[in-house]
């Protein structure tokens, strides 16, 4: 007999603008708040024929079908986000009825509202790094163009090999070298070695994940939270170049401004990074309600 | 299907893509890894995350055969993301200051 099921987005710690009244969810369905002790639930009705752990199974399987209701999710949180603070709910979290929103609400208030003070006022920002994989052994020329003093800025080919040659900026022991009389010399045996080495493709690598660690670790010094996402298969993110990086980053508005400058350093250093956002604070809500333990402060 | 966001601005509110623009894949990072995740009385939920990445994965492989971007190139990352980061890579918990 039940037929629909209650798909929640996301909870909030007060009614939405009344903007919020047009708006549509999972397959069109229309958007409607379920308010209790201090909290609502934004919820749509779904139907089972879909959202039944059977179908779902084998729905998802169908891009498009995900793409369809990720895409949903997502315009509902921004949305409630846009608004005020909000935690998102993991993508397709389906009850049965109201009454276990309520039974929600009811039992885990705390855990909502904790979660909830944490994120408020704040966005998330993400960042991703990439490595080229031109620069794969592929020879020396893809590497000494990033040398030159053009190569930081123009991303193409200096990119990977930026990271190697560009922290040694004016000091250059590579280019101070000739210049300094000593041809032929054990030193410059040294740092034609050297040179040939780091074109290795294992210490390229290294040294593009080290450069990500220390981006990582200089956002992460400016932001309330960091964390970082798996990095995204070539494949699904349609470029060919590896990400070293998938970071994201819960930010207070007042810092901003300093979290742009970290990531220009970075950037001028050669390095290929990517910003997205300002994402409504999913990669900080990631808790599980339902064991004990609410807070994941500090994992590490 | 790549889109820069070069935004040299820095995240000034402006430019922000609107939710249909969104990369997809950066999306799924998000909606599969992060929300509350809550448990109890559901119908369901996609607690089951491995069974989405693997099935996206193996669809987009079917879609794009042929194809050997990927595999041999993720090894190598591993390798040396391993070296770093101690054979910590994939998704970590936040990490709150």
């Amino acid at each position: 007999m039940t037929d629909t099921g209650v798909y929640l987005y996301a909870v909030t710690p007060e009614p939405a603008g009344p903007r919020l009244e047009e708006l549509r969810g999972v397959l069109g369905g229309p958007v409607r708040p379920i308010a209790r002790g201090g909290l609502v639930a934004y919820v749509s009705d779904v139907p089972l024929d879909q959202f039944g752990e059977e179908p779902l199974r084998r729905l998802l399987e169908d891009l498009d079908w995900v793409e369809g209701v990720a895409r949903a999710h997502h315009r509902v949180v921004e949305a409630l986000a846009d608004d005020g603070p909000a935690a998102p709910v993991r993508l397709v979290t389906v009850y049965s009825g109201e009454d276990q929103i309520l039974d929600l609400l009811d039992r885990r208030h705390d855990d909502f509202a904790a979660v909830l003070a944490r994120v408020a006022g704040r966005r998330e920002w993400g960042v991703k790094a990439y490595v080229s994989r031109a620069a794969r052994g592929e020879g020396p020329a893809a590497t000494t163009g990033a040398a030159q003093p053009g190569g930081p800025a123009t991303a193409g080919t200096g990119r990977a090999g930026g990271p190697v040659p560009s922290s040694t900026g004016g000091a250059g022991p590579v280019t101070a070298a000739p210049g300094g009389g000593a041809a032929g010399g054990p030193g410059t045996a040294y740092l034609k070695r050297r040179k040939a080495s780091l074109r290795s493709r294992e210490d390229l690598w290294r040294a593009a994940v080290e450069q990500a660690e220390r981006l990582h670790s200089a956002l992460g010094g400016i932001a309330v939270a960091s964390r970082r996402h798996r990095p995204q298969d070539p494949q699904l993110s349609g470029r060919s170049d590896l990400m070293v990086l998938n970071g994201a980053y819960l930010v207070e508005p007042g810092r901003d401004r300093e979290f742009a400058a970290a990531l220009g350093a970075f950037r001028a250093e050669g390095m290929d990074v990517q910003l997205t956002g300002p994402w409504a604070p999913y990669s900080f809500t990631s808790l599980e309600l339902g064991t004990t333990g609410p807070e994941a402060r500090d994992d590490r | 299907m790549t889109v820069e966001h070069r935004r040299g601005a820095g995240p000034a509110a402006q430019g922000r893509l609107p939710p249909e623009r969104v990369a997809l894949v950066d999306l799924l990072d998000r909606l599969l890894a992060g929300g509350v995740v809550v448990t109890g009385e559901l119908v369901l939920s996609i607690a089951d995350i491995e069974l989405v990445r693997i099935s996206l994965r193996a669809l987009l492989a079917s879609v794009r055969e042929g194809d050997d971007t990927g595999a041999g190139a993720m090894d190598d990352y591993h390798r040396a993301a391993g070296a770093v980061r101690d054979g910590t890579e994939g998704d970590d918990e936040p990490s709150w200051r």
